[in-house]
């Protein structure tokens, strides 16, 4: 359990009280991990532990290959490039939702850069047109979400229910309902080249989390994602460009969606309308078991990506064992009820000892 | 029955600790039936503490609870209430989007067959706000378009309804005009004259002597004082239980007066307009100065902070910062020109609670000490903890989330945030240059108990004296004359007088801030 925190009735010199009359950063790694500020690397390690649990059910299994160090090696990097497209578009719906919104068009978008970017006329120009249109692509349709939440002060969820809905038609008017292959050799590529050992889909996705990582907690742009999650009032009181900071936020979730239409498109060989369906779904669930709050204000890159990992190591699970696809469904949604069950009694039991 | 003169509630020995926090450690308290008892402490003294013990919120650790001659213990809000102990909340638990009467009977409707009689508990509503002198609330009306002070009401009422016979009220006045005060205070009388006790919790000394018919102070978790009565004794002799030291009211003292025209003014505002919150103010504040605006909720006063800030868009007039015109309707541009806010709602509009009081400090300001984007926090960090020395934030555990500080450090950690000097070296001189230059303060001691309140405006002055002009806002007349140098009297949305602090007195300005008000000083 964390360290009790007094709200406000703390008498104002508390020297009886360790931690404050400690000076700040003085306490001890253990008080920390114990602490407030511990508490994303506990629910993260939760997480870890499920990973592990996951894997003990695989070694019971599939003891042919959980067991078997080169067998399981293999079959991670299997997991990891099956979840570097999610994986992706989590990372970038974390952002949103750390500020408070929601962006329910990832995976139209995906499907809109997927289709635009394996055109004709995209791919007679090379590779390097093709990834062009899609970030290009995904990008300004983040930035037409940005400007209809900011700008528009339209409801995150309304503005990209829309652009959802609109994506989705535009990419079946481009594409004519047809799967577009490809035939440029760069793309393909992509899913098979690998570097340094690694699968080039699971760099890509380590790269982007990485990237993530320093941009949430190093950087001014995510104290400001953050502080408007946190309190937007108070933010834009402080002086913070609220509107501005909306938009290049919901822009980087279209970014994180361009990525992922290449990695989808260079797995597939093709691009398609229907690339992406039902992304939103999971990457909202994936980012809320990975521990950010839906309310805004707090979240970690890290808890979304293990988030991911959980669901897919499941899909992994069920295929090596080969189940139906559906109880693989039903064992998400479970997951999800219990990741979100346990979050809540965990606020309330806090706010219990908490308010004095 | 309870006899009259037997009490109606009597607690002994409570204690309720939290891990590692001793929030309560031995509280005594006896209300008798039909009194207004007051309950006075110093923010963390654990007052509210013992009103959710009381609810049912809490259940004590030790120590007994005695109602209506039987010992009970409540181990929820509901038993609470069906006991016939209502609280009133600071923050009403009304629902806003549902009609008065639905409020008033929230929990208990009124019903037959799982259908809900509309009509009948419009009615009963109406009878319940009238037995409180309040018949003219429309009980069909929907609870968020009343007024705070009508929100209360809605509130006893629906105590009532409860059929209460105790009602605890937390800092009822808070959020009321100074009319709306006397008018509460006229409801309580009522009240207690039908045998129903209150337990009233103040900040201001003053209410103590015109409602209450005796005191229990609260200090540390402890009683320091039971049952003195209210209308005897001494200030002197209050503050003294409260604090164990003994504190003035003291305002630090003025500089000599400048004269006019040595200095230029800081803050120009010239003809500022938003129709139906003021019309055509023009004000001026100078660098150095503590101007003051004397005048009641709803003078448009909160109105023209934010307008001159640039959170509302004005719709004519100008504002000018040293001869510079602000573009109206930007706060980024008003922060950057050196302006700072102090809102008067300090944690829906200025606080992230969960957040690190550091991280609070540097709100406005982070992005000065990153580079190229990325932040700096050894800085960040560094300057917070310089900040919260000349402060004296109490704990300076900076590190901590902002909501675990009281009302008062919670206060300084807003003011701090636009103290920081992102530019500026290490060597704290004396007199830095600081990135603000004006200061709006809305309501700076909101909540504030009486010793964080004497260095709240040690501070304010001190940052005059170093050349910030400060333009404040206040409710509480004696504040406004005793702070400010000069004092502007607002209602109405227009602003009716002008003078130096030393040339007014309150009952001046109490007449210029209250006249035309509907409801005279009357005490039943």
């Amino acid at each position: 359990m964390t360290d009790p925190v007094d709200v406000a009735e703390r008498p104002q010199e508390g020297p009886s009280h360790e931690a404050a009359s400690r000076p700040a950063g003085r306490q001890s790694p253990l008080e920390w991990f114990r602490g407030d500020s511990g508490e994303p690397v506990r629910r993260n390690l939760a997480l870890v532990a499920v990973l592990l649990v996951l894997y003990a059910i695989g070694a019971w299994s599939r003891p042919d290959i959980f067991l078997h160090i080169h067998r399981l090696w293999s079959n991670e990097l299997t997991v990891l490039t099956l979840a570097s497209s999610i994986g992706v578009v989590a990372i970038g719906m974390t952002f949103v939702i750390i500020s408070g919104g929601i962006d329910l068009s990832v995976g139209a978008l995906l499907a809109l850069a997927s289709v635009w970017s394996t055109t004709v006329a995209t791919q007679s120009n090379g590779a390097a047109a093709v990834v062009f249109a899609a970030l290009a692509v995904a990008t300004v349709a983040g930035l037409v979400n940005g400007t209809l939440v900011s700008y528009g002060r339209m409801a995150p969820f309304i503005a990209t229910l829309a652009t959802m809905v609109i994506a989705r038609g535009l990419a079946q008017k481009i594409s004519h309902k047809s799967t577009q292959v490809v035939k440029v050799n760069g793309i393909t590529e992509i899913a098979q080249r690998k570097v340094l050992g690694l699968p080039l889909l699971v760099v890509i996705f380590l790269a982007v989390a990485v990237v993530a990582w320093i941009l949430l907690n190093r950087t001014t742009f995510g104290r400001r994602t953050a502080a408007i999650g946190g309190n937007g009032e108070a933010a834009r009181l402080a002086g913070i460009n609220v509107n501005r900071t909306l938009l290049l936020i919901y822009a980087l979730s279209g970014f994180c969606c361009g990525i992922a239409a290449l990695i989808v498109t260079a797995q597939a060989n093709a691009g398609s309308s229907d690339h992406g369906n039902l992304y939103e779904l999971q990457a909202i669930a994936a980012v809320i078991i990975g521990g950010t709050a839906l309310t805004g204000g707090r979240g970690t890159i890290v808890g979304s990506v293990l988030g991911v990992l959980v669901f897919t190591q499941i899909t992994n699970l069920f295929i090596v064992n080969n189940l139906a696809i559906e109880y693989q469904l039903i064992a998400q949604g479970v997951i999800i009820i219990a990741a979100v069950l346990i979050q809540q009694f965990r606020v309330s039991s806090l706010r219990r000892a908490r308010t004095a | 029955m309870t006899a009259a003169d037997q009490p109606l509630l009597t607690l002994t020995g409570i204690v309720k600790t939290f891990p590692g926090v001793r929030a309560l450690d031995g509280v005594e308290l006896e209300v008798l039936p039909g009194e207004v008892h007051c309950l006075l402490g110093q923010n963390g003294a654990g007052k509210s503490t013992l009103i959710k013990v009381l609810a049912g919120v809490h259940k004590a650790d030790a120590g007994s609870m005695v109602w209506r001659g039987e010992e009970v213990s409540f181990s929820n809000p509901q038993a609470a209430t069906k006991a016939g102990i209502a609280t009133i909340y600071q923050e009403l638990d009304l629902v806003d989007d549902l009609t008065v009467a639905e409020n008033i009977f929230l929990g208990h409707e009124q019903s037959s067959g799982g259908f809900v009689r509309r009509r009948q508990m419009r009615r009963e509503a109406t009878a319940v706000l009238d037995r409180l002198g309040h018949g003219d609330i429309p009980s069909g009306r929907k609870v968020g378009k009343l007024p705070a002070a009508a929100k209360q009401i809605v509130s006893m009422g629906r105590a009532l309804s409860f059929d209460a016979q105790l009602m605890v009220m937390d800092e009822p006045s808070a959020v009321l005009a100074q009319d709306e005060v006397t008018n509460l205070f006229r409801v309580i009388h009522d009240l207690t004259a039908r045998g129903i006790a209150v337990i009233y919790i103040t900040h201001r000394l003053g209410e103590i002597r015109e409602i209450g018919d005796r005191v229990t102070v609260l200090k540390d978790g402890r009683t320091s004082a039971v049952n003195l009565p209210a209308r005897t004794t001494t200030t002197d002799d209050l503050v003294t239980r409260m604090t164990g030291r003994k504190i003035e009211y003291v305002f630090p003292p003025r500089p000599a007066r400048k004269t006019a025209t040595e200095t230029t003014p800081l803050l120009e505002v010239k003809g500022l307009t938003r129709p139906g919150e003021f019309v055509d103010v023009s004000l001026t504040v100078r660098a150095g100065e503590i101007v003051g605006i004397a005048g009641l909720v709803g003078s448009g006063r909160s109105e023209l902070l934010e307008t001159i800030y640039g959170a509302r868009k004005s719709d004519a007039g100008e504002v000018r910062l040293d001869g510079h015109r602000l573009r109206p309707g930007r706060v980024t541009a008003a922060v950057r020109a050196g302006l700072g806010l102090a809102p008067e709602e300090r944690k829906s509009q200025a606080l992230i609670l969960d957040d690190r009081i550091y991280r609070n400090v540097t709100m406005a300001t982070f992005d000065k000490y990153a580079t190229a984007g990325i932040l700096n926090s050894s800085a960040e960090r560094a300057a917070a903890h310089q900040i919260a020395d000349e402060l004296a934030l109490q704990p300076a555990a900076i590190g901590r989330p902002v909501k675990t500080l009281s009302g008062g450090n919670q206060q300084k950690v807003v003011l701090g945030r636009w103290l920081l000097d992102p530019k500026g070296g290490d060597e704290s001189a004396a007199r830095r240059s600081r990135g603000t230059r004006l200061l709006l303060l809305d309501e700076p001691t909101r909540g504030v108990d009486v010793g964080a309140r004497a260095d709240l405006y040690r501070v304010i002055r001190r940052l005059a004296d170093e050349g910030m002009g400060v333009l404040m806002v206040s409710s509480e007349v004696p504040e406004v004359l005793g702070l400010a140098d000069r004092v502007l009297v607002m209602r109405e949305g227009r602003l009716l007088r002008e003078a130096p602090a030393d040339e007014l007195d309150e009952e001046t300005v109490l007449d210029l801030v209250m006249a035309g008000s509907l409801l005279e000083m009357d005490s039943p």
